[in-house]
């Protein structure tokens, strides 16, 4: 028995404290009554003894004893808060460029991206740079908050320039569908309740729109993409013969009765039931966890994947990504990393940096020999053994490496594998 | 348009799996931890729908203050008994009698921080490379900057500012030797979703989350149960209430609240209308701001 059928949305926010994120978050719980008076309590107090004279919502959303120190966001934080219609994840990043590698984190898991856009200082380098991310990591909505239009006096025009601008500049992006929005977080207009300051906008606010945004697309139903993560084999007297192959669904739909090929083998078979704790599932789909058996026994393991005949991902040692650098170290070209591609890992062979992309003018930078902290560069990989992968603009699941230092173990970079052809 | 789309319950729960059969598969001897509170049930609930039909593959590791709820104690050996999975007790009066750990003095003593020494000689004992918990983001603040997989040094200590970004679903579980993780499959789970959960499941949860009477001392706020783990005050007074909790730790820190929920419909009714956090009522987290980063930092839950 299903209780109900909220959907779950995730959702990323890059910005500073100047742009008023905090305060915009801070609106969004508060007038979705999630947060506590505890909460409220605790932070009014650390409020006063810091001598502000307002309640500072953004020591709600910095965790860390550093971070409340410094008054700064360093890290990724999560929040939550529901309403009837839909449960709601928040990624909280900081939006300084050095922090990078965190906004790129937090969008990796979202549906949706807040740009928050001040409309005293327009579109700024910041925005171009949240924006380009968004558009990097795919995230299928974004939201451009226009903010602060209470310090403008709510003009439309104000509105009309900045929305005018970021279309211009975001036609080079790969965005695919964004929505304005004015707003004043610190009044409230436009957030939860529709602003009576801006007649002018006929659009909705911007709890709506995360409330109605269509994301049953979001994830691929095209392509089936199956990676195996354990084979289960009860070794019990009732259970003495079953194989199931433990999975998450990264793509496609999968039944009983399917036709599948196994990869790298090439085996093919067909589905016998897809199942979880004994309980049959009619059809499987993205982002789900099951466990599948075939009619035929064959030998697959961890890191294979089960496909369709018919639509398989590139069987390949040789892969180009747009990668996000994380590490102090930097990357130079002929370094050995260990590559994580959805079950799979191998050592393997960064060969060459191609060109690194200036993240404020989109401009590419040619001729570089390293690259570092935060950059985003496309670089081609050899890896050990063949990967089964498709473009990360088809598939963010199958399209997506992490890498990770031989050495110390770090998570070095996140990868987005670009030209890659899915033979459908 | 299509209508491939499951309820956020259902998303849960198969992140919840997907991170656990990752541990099962990456790690040599995981461990799942096991507080007897509901969060710590649902855990073994969801393994259970992981590897099925196969058993849980991995032990439980209690850590034992010794200062349970007697109703904690009862319902972890039928759940073991009922899994067939293998139980790892720790226990923290060992460690005080070996000299390990040294116990609080003074009325409100508690022996919460002393379950990092137990804890952390447990998993040395028993060469643990990947400790998962029920810990979830929603619960405070220094949780909220939490991993799924969350990477510990050799003295099984947290240094919140330099964690390994996390992408995707690509968990990255590479360490040293001595190294280990903490894991929380259910990191992005709220009060609420482990409520509606429980409850869309039927999980069998201890008599002590529905509201029941009981005999309590009430310190600082806090709704303490009567045991003889607690000192009374010279002013205190020990009163009958009409209680339930809403977390389960040690008796004498957990406060209960005042309910008349006995099922869980009225909980998760009570749950929407509540103006207090569920740590709220914890008294190891009043101990400071920071609480909870300063013990998680040393090897805490």
């Amino acid at each position: 028995m299903e209780v109900q059928n909220t959907q779950l949305l995730r959702f990323t926010t890059a910005g500073s404290v100047d742009d008023g994120k905090s305060t915009l978050i801070g609106r969004l719980l508060y007038d979705s009554k999630s947060i506590f008076q505890d909460q409220l309590d605790a932070v009014e107090k650390s409020s006063q003894i810091k001598g502000f004279d307002y309640v500072d919502l953004s020591l709600l959303t910095d965790g860390l004893k550093s971070e409340r120190e410094q008054g700064i966001t360093i890290d990724v934080a999560y929040r939550y808060f529901a309403t009837p219609k839909r449960k709601f994840i928040i990624a909280d990043t900081p939006g300084h460029i050095q922090y990078t590698r965190n906004m790129v984190t937090g969008a990796s898991t979202a549906n949706l991206a807040i740009i928050l856009i001040d409309a005293r200082k327009g579109i700024l380098e910041q925005t171009h740079r949240h924006a380009f991310i968004a558009s990097l990591l795919q995230i299928p909505h974004a939201i451009v908050c226009v903010n602060k239009m209470d310090l403008v006096d709510y003009k439309q025009d104000v509105y009309d320039k900045i929305v005018e601008e970021f279309k211009e500049f975001s036609s080079k992006l790969n965005i695919k569908d964004v929505q304005f929005i004015p707003i004043s977080a610190l009044a409230g207009d436009n957030v939860v309740n529709r602003s009576e300051n801006m007649p002018w906008y006929e659009g909705s606010t911007l709890m709506y729109q995360l409330e109605h945004v269509h994301i049953a697309s979001d994830y691929n139903h095209v392509d089936c993409r199956f990676p195996i993560q354990s084979v289960i084999r009860p070794h019990t007297l009732e259970f003495q013969d079953y194989r199931g192959y433990a999975g998450r669904i990264d793509g496609g739909v999968f039944k009983a009765g399917d036709k599948i090929k196994v990869l790298p083998s090439g085996f093919t078979s067909t589905i016998k039931s897809v199942e979880l704790n004994g309980e049959e599932i009619e059809e499987a789909f993205s982002p789900m966890s099951v466990t599948m058996r075939l009619n035929d026994e064959i030998d697959i393991s961890r890191g294979d994947m089960i496909v369709r005949e018919n639509n398989t991902p590139e069987v390949t040692q040789d892969i180009d990504i747009l990668v996000t650098w994380m590490s102090e170290k930097p990357l130079q070209s002929r370094t050995k990393v260990f590559v994580k591609h959805t079950t799979n890992e191998c050592i393997s062979m960064v060969k060459e940096i191609k060109y690194k992309v200036d993240i404020n003018t989109l401009h590419r930078i040619e001729d570089v020999n390293q690259i570092e902290m935060n950059d985003i560069a496309r670089i081609s990989i050899r890896a050990s053994k063949p990967l089964f992968v498709d473009a990360y603009e088809r598939n963010r699941y199958t399209g997506s490496v992490i890498l990770i230092d031989e050495q110390t173990n770090e998570t070095i970079g996140a990868g987005m594998i670009v030209n890659h052809n899915t033979s459908a | 348009m299509s209508n491939y789309m499951i309820n956020h319950l259902r998303e849960l729960e198969s992140e919840a799996i997907f991170v656990m059969r990752e541990v099962a598969a990456q790690f040599e001897t995981p461990v799942l931890l096991f507080s007897g509170g509901k969060d710590s049930i649902l855990m073994t609930h969801l393994a259970k729908k992981a590897f099925y039909p196969a058993r849980i593959p991995f032990p439980l590791v209690h850590i034992d203050t010794g200062h349970n709820f007697p109703e904690t104690i009862e319902f972890r050996d039928n759940l073991v008994k009922e899994l067939g999975v293998n139980l790892i007790v720790g226990s923290v009066q060992e460690a005080i009698d070996k000299g390990r750990a040294k116990e609080e003095t003074g009325v409100n003593a508690s022996r919460n921080s002393l379950q990092i020494v137990s804890l952390l000689d447990t998993l040395e004992e028993h060469k643990i490379d990947a400790a998962m918990g029920g810990a979830r983001r929603d619960e405070e603040k220094a949780r909220a900057k939490e991993r799924f997989f969350s990477h510990r040094d050799e003295f099984g200590q947290w240094d919140p500012k330099n964690q390994r970004p996390e992408l995707w679903n690509l968990f990255n579980s590479k360490k040293h030797n001595g190294e280990h993780f903490r894991v929380f499959p259910i990191s992005n789970w709220t009060e609420m979703d482990v409520w509606e959960y429980i409850k869309m499941e039927n999980i069998a949860l201890p008599s002590l989350y529905f509201s029941h009477k009981r005999e309590c001392v009430v310190r600082d706020g806090v709704i303490l149960a009567k045991s003889k783990f607690i000192t009374l005050k010279e002013n205190e007074e020990v009163v009958e209430k009409v209680v339930r909790y809403r977390t389960c730790g040690d008796m004498p820190i957990t406060g209960a609240v005042c309910s008349e929920a006995d099922t869980l419909e009225k909980i998760i009714e009570e749950i929407a209308t509540t103006r207090t956090t569920e740590r709220g009522t914890r008294a190891d987290d009043k101990r400071g701001e920071t609480a909870m980063e300063d013990r998680k930092k040393a090897g805490y839950f």
